[in-house]
């Protein structure tokens, strides 16, 4: 097994590795209670707080013990908080700091290799991209002449599962049982799946007892979570075009009014009420609670001139590039009538 | 469906079922069991009754035991795997599932379909050649019935020799791990065994088969999007996969590149898109993605012969060559009598028959029971066997 330099593990401070790294070092948790932790503490803090707002945390490489250790005690900030949005913010944030790392490892794959300046360096993230992404993931990741290629399988397992078109393995490059991706492609493939092992991670670390140094934080966490309370659930009976119109908004991304319409329509079809639908709007980047309560009202025909709008049909979500089908949606017009009709087995 | 719902008389059954016994018991040789056996769910259905699923069969042995004492009219072996495949569905422990495929001439609606299809009356029995109404009872409710033809099997052949070429050249599926059969009706029965395919979910299956038809791609891929296309971006004859297809497909020889090229840019994006979408009947390969997404499946068993027609789900080792109106017509070949029905003509072993008006004929036993699986004959009513 490869064993991964520090300035790698400090790319990816959720492997395994660093627990042998803390034993190495000689760390233990009655050590950092001392006051000279506290920067490392604070930077931890920082960390989380860069998380909770969507943001991915930078990090510093040239100072490699620091990146670890703030890692660390971000867990164990987290854990003494005991928030599951938090954890699954954090891990979402990590998730996406790794995916960057992970994709200039796979970058300087392929540029030719005897151009670059420093050598060993470009090598050893080379190495661990590869190496996460075939122990994490058991992807392997091929390269023939500059072009980048896992197997089908591999790549039907992940991609299937997405919902935009450009997915779908009938738009890719497929040779020989291989799709050509690039390096984005390939980390996109395993976002998911990088995101539930880091919070995994999280979820396995055992905290014994919190430094006293620590408190102050963790109640500061403590407040900082009230601001998320409200959380999605995404049912699995939604058909495709509502399940993506959710992950788009609950991702922060910007949704067309056209996609937000549909959403509330259809949630206010199913028998929802506006206070439970308003929520999913909250993540948006234009999110205003006053207006969009209004637009719902409206929609629903509560307020003002009492039209009530329904869902708009597949043809129309089609035309508007909102349409995901799956095979379960043959037969039906209208996104509500997904998963109500039986279908029969010859 | 239709035509496996309909009831059949108890003197036709007998008469089949009869005749599938006798066969079955001079060629156990030729009927086995699949491979991996004990983790494979089995079924069959009787005539006039429901299906029995989640059984094992353990070996050759058991399985012409069953044939023997049930006297099933189709036997049915599941694609997938389990760990306990007798269980019900919840409780099996899915491990995976053999890629299987249905080539189906039905599903090509061909030109040369209305000429060798018939619709049975469901109040009067009377068999029509149109379906407009009954002319004996003016009924409107009819079973749709189809007899063999040579051009809908060349046809499915072609799409076979498709699929074959994107499952070997596209997924590097060795030739060796396809087995291809003939359905015993009107198509083909593919199936791929130990393939690195087998661990896929439905879903995953789902956007492969889609890959195999080429559904759903996007003008994009193909180098076309909605503003500044150029010419370097679209296919080129040599590359392999759809883009290569659609190159050769459009480009044809070398020297029209040029001019085609110019066409399909000024055309526009969703000129382009709607030529993909024709060009998808066509380069496309016609399976039935539902059967394919399928990993709980029961399929028809190899060697079994299939009630729709008496014919033998048989392998082809050649395809070419393969005449499932010979090849696969295996039952026997003694005289019978039958009151025929049946106002189309079909081939079964280069012998043509048919058509026939409400006549008692006495045809070879293979043929007879070809008529009566298709409701198109009866036993006579003084002559049971
Ligand atoms: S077919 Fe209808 S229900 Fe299915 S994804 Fe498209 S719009 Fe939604
Ligand atoms: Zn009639
Ligand atoms: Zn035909």
């Amino acid at each position: 097994m490869l064993q991964l330099g520090i300035k790698e593990l400090a790319k990816y401070p959720f492997l395994a590795e660093t627990g042998d790294y803390l034993r190495d070092k000689g760390f233990n948790l009655e050590q950092l209670s001392d006051p000279d932790w506290k920067p490392v503490v604070e930077k931890a803090y920082g960390r989380i707080v860069v998380a909770t707002t969507g943001q991915i945390y930078g990090g510093d490489l040239e100072n490699p013990d620091l990146e670890i250790l703030s890692f660390v005690i971000a867990i164990i900030l987290l854990k003494s908080a005991g928030i599951s949005t938090l954890n699954r913010r954090f891990s979402l944030a990590e998730a996406r700091r790794a995916e960057r790392y992970l994709e200039q490892g796979l970058n300087a794959l392929q540029k030719d290799r005897s151009i670059l300046e420093n050598l060993k360096l470009k090598e050893e993230s080379i190495q661990s991209s590869l190496k996460i992404i075939q122990d994490q993931f058991s992807i392997r990741v091929k390269m023939e002449d500059d072009r980048l290629k896992i197997s089908i399988a591999d790549y039907l397992r992940r991609a299937a599962h997405f919902n935009e078109r450009e997915w779908k393995l009938v738009n890719r490059r497929v040779e020989n049982g291989y799709v050509y991706l690039s390096s984005h492609e390939i980390v996109r493939l395993v976002r998911k799946e990088l995101d539930v092992y880091i919070n995994s991670k999280i979820q396995s670390v055992r905290v014994s007892f919190i430094p006293e140094t620590f408190r102050e934080r963790v109640e500061d966490l403590v407040l900082l979570a009230k601001k998320f309370t409200t959380t999605v659930i995404v049912s699995s009976d939604y058909p495709p075009c509502v399940k993506h119109a959710i992950e788009v908004m609950d991702r922060g991304e910007n949704l067309p009014h056209s996609g937000r319409f549909m959403l509330a329509t259809y949630l206010l079809a199913k028998g929802q009420t506006i206070e439970q639908i308003t929520p999913l709007f909250k993540n948006a980047p234009d999110y205003n609670e006053r207006i969009t309560k209004y637009q719902l009202e409206h929609i629903a025909g509560s307020s003002g001139k009492a039209t009530k709008y329904s869902c708009p049909s597949c043809e129309k979500l089609k035309s508007e590039n909102l349409c995901f089908a799956i095979p379960e949606c043959d037969g039906i017009i209208n996104p509500v009538q997904f998963g109500t009709r039986r279908k029969t087995n010859a | 469906m239709g035509q496996g719902e309909r009831q059949m008389l108890e003197k036709n059954v007998n008469f089949v079922e009869a005749a599938l016994k006798e066969y079955y018991f001079n060629n156990f040789e030729l009927i086995h069991v699949s491979s991996r056996t004990s983790e494979r769910e089995f079924g069959y259905q009787k005539f006039n009754s429901g299906m029995v699923r989640h059984i094992t069969i353990k070996n050759d042995k058991d399985l012409h035991f069953l044939l023997m004492t049930q006297m099933p009219s189709d036997v049915y072996c599941s694609n997938g795997y389990y760990s306990f495949p007798n269980l019900p569905m919840s409780e099996k422990d899915w491990k995976e599932a053999d890629l299987i495929f249905d080539i189906d001439a039905k599903d090509l609606k061909l030109a040369c379909r209305k000429d060798h299809t018939c619709f049975k009356c469901n109040s009067c029995q009377n068999v029509n050649e149109q379906s407009s109404k009954c002319v004996k009872c003016n009924s409107d409710k009819f079973d749709v019935i189809s007899v063999n033809c040579q051009n809908c099997i060349n046809e499915a052949k072609k799409e076979v020799k498709k699929l074959v070429q994107v499952l070997t050249e596209d997924l590097a599926i060795n030739e060796e791990k396809i087995l291809v059969y003939f359905s015993g009706n009107e198509g083909f029965h593919i199936h791929v065994i130990n393939s690195e395919y087998q661990s896929l979910d439905s879903r995953e299956r789902a956007d492969l088969a889609d890959y195999i038809m080429f559904n759903g791609v996007i003008p994009e891929t193909m180098g076309i999007s909605r503003q500044n296309n150029s010419k370097t971006s679209l296919p080129d004859i040599g590359e392999r996969g759809w883009r290569g297809r659609v190159a050769r497909e459009i480009f044809g020889s070398k020297s029209k590149r040029p001019k085609i090229i110019q066409e399909i840019l000024l055309g526009g994006y969703s000129n382009f898109q709607s030529r993909l979408e024709e060009m998808r009947q066509k380069i496309g390969v016609r399976i039935d993605p539902k059967v394919t997404m399928d990993i709980h499946r029961i399929f028809r068993l190899g060697g079994s012969i299939n009630s729709k027609s008496g014919l033998s789900k048989i392998s082809c080792n050649n395809l070419e060559s393969f005449d499932p109106f010979s090849d696969a017509c295996v039952l026997g070949d003694e005289k019978v009598e039958i009151l025929a029905n049946c106002p189309i003509s079909f081939i079964l072993k280069n012998k043509k028959y048919g058509p026939y008006v409400s006549e008692t004929i006495s045809v070879p036993k293979h043929a007879a029971v070809y008529m009566i699986c298709k409701g198109l004959a009866d036993v006579p009513q003084d002559s049971e066997n």
